[in-house]
């Protein structure tokens, strides 16, 4: 493949005054500035996919939660999956499928 | 003494709890001797059942993406073979992304352990420690010269996942209760999670983000990092990495090199 890059002292001094007038012209987007990104494709660069949403967000152990379900035997088994899988593709060939097993 | 005799019988009562194939413990009978299964039967599935409910709680996008019957039978099998070490909960399932890689009914979806990966790293950001992140005043005090040397010490928080599919796009479209628009799962996608404040935030990373951002984690010097990140992919953009990182909180502060 490639030989061994050598980053110089002044790619790095170039490469670090860019990145802070970056930093220092970018105040923060907004929620409609940051979807507008990812939705011209920017979010391959560093582009927030997923943000906050921590409301009752702590995990499992911090809320209290009833066991009412009778679940603990699994004898009906359910290998179908039921969910977004038949959304995502795959190519070539495999994709998520909806097969009982 | 007290004691001893307690943890003979938490050693006979627990080990039936996750195993129904298991006989009822002894030692739990009615009156007059009675076997009492049914009742046992009541912790078996509070076990079971809240530690589902856990993996669920932690794994939300994956229960998403596979549906709750097929999620909670794939976790029945785990928490079968994997009980809690921890009494905190939230602790609980680190190894399920492993499990869901090796689970024979998930192997048309590769990409679903890479998605439980990023869900596991959000929530351990969420845990991690609070830190200051590194303000970009302190690297305009940094000589040129002295760059290539600098060090940076992550944030508690600061988490990377890689992944061969678009584990990122995936993860954030069924964490999300809008419909999920169909993608293509074979594009290479790198998560950086971090938390500079209170809010978790997961970022795609760019081409040879990961491993530049890798390498500064483990101590790598600012030079040494640029480098495996360009033999890593010649499209490699330090400034925008650099900038990219320092907006996202990922570092601390300066650990060395900053005379």
């Amino acid at each position: 493949m490639s030989a061994k890059h050598v980053v110089t002292t002044l790619a790095l001094a170039g490469a670090m005054s860019t990145a802070l007038a970056t930093l220092a012209a970018a105040g923060p987007l907004t929620k409609a500035e940051a979807d507008a990104a990812v939705a011209a494709k920017k979010e391959k660069c560093f582009g927030v996919a997923l943000k906050g949403q921590n409301d009752c967000a702590a995990g499992p152990g911090t809320t209290c939660q009833g066991t009412s379900t009778v679940d603990f035997q699994g004898n009906a088994w359910k290998f179908v999956q039921g969910g977004t899988c038949t959304s995502i593709d795959l190519p070539g060939g495999k994709k998520g499928s909806l097969k009982p097993v | 003494m007290r004691r001893d005799a307690d943890l003979g019988f938490a050693a006979a009562f627990a080990p039936p709890l996750l195993d129904p194939a298991r006989e009822v413990p002894t030692a739990v009978a009615g009156r007059n001797g009675k076997p009492a299964g049914r009742r046992y039967d009541v912790y078996r599935n509070n076990v079971t059942v809240s530690l589902i409910e856990t993996l669920a709680a932690i794994y939300p996008a994956v229960q998403r993406i596979t549906g709750p019957d097929f999620f909670r039978a794939m976790a029945r099998f785990h928490v079968r073979s994997s009980p809690p070490a921890s009494p905190l909960l939230f602790e609980y399932g680190h190894d399920f992304p492993d499990f869901i890689a090796g689970y024979e009914h998930a192997q048309d979806m590769p990409w679903l352990a890479d998605v439980a990966r990023i869900e596991r790293a959000w929530l351990d950001a969420y845990h991690a420690a609070d830190a200051l992140t590194l303000a970009p005043m302190r690297l305009f005090a940094i000589a040129p010269e002295r760059l290539g040397d600098l060090v940076l010490a992550p944030h508690p928080a600061t988490r990377i996942v890689r992944s061969p599919y678009a584990a990122v796009t995936i993860f954030a479209a069924n964490r999300d209760s809008a419909p999920v628009a169909r993608i293509d799962a074979s594009t290479p996608e790198d998560a950086l999670i971090t938390r500079a404040e209170f809010d978790v935030v997961v970022r795609h990373l760019p081409p040879g983000g990961a491993v530049f951002a890798a390498s500064l984690m483990s101590g790598q010097p600012l030079g040494a990092a640029a480098m495996a990140a360009f033999d890593a992919s010649p499209e490699f953009d330090i400034a925008a990495n650099i900038a990219g990182l320092i907006e996202a909180g990922a570092f601390t502060s300066l650990a060395a090199g900053d005379a």
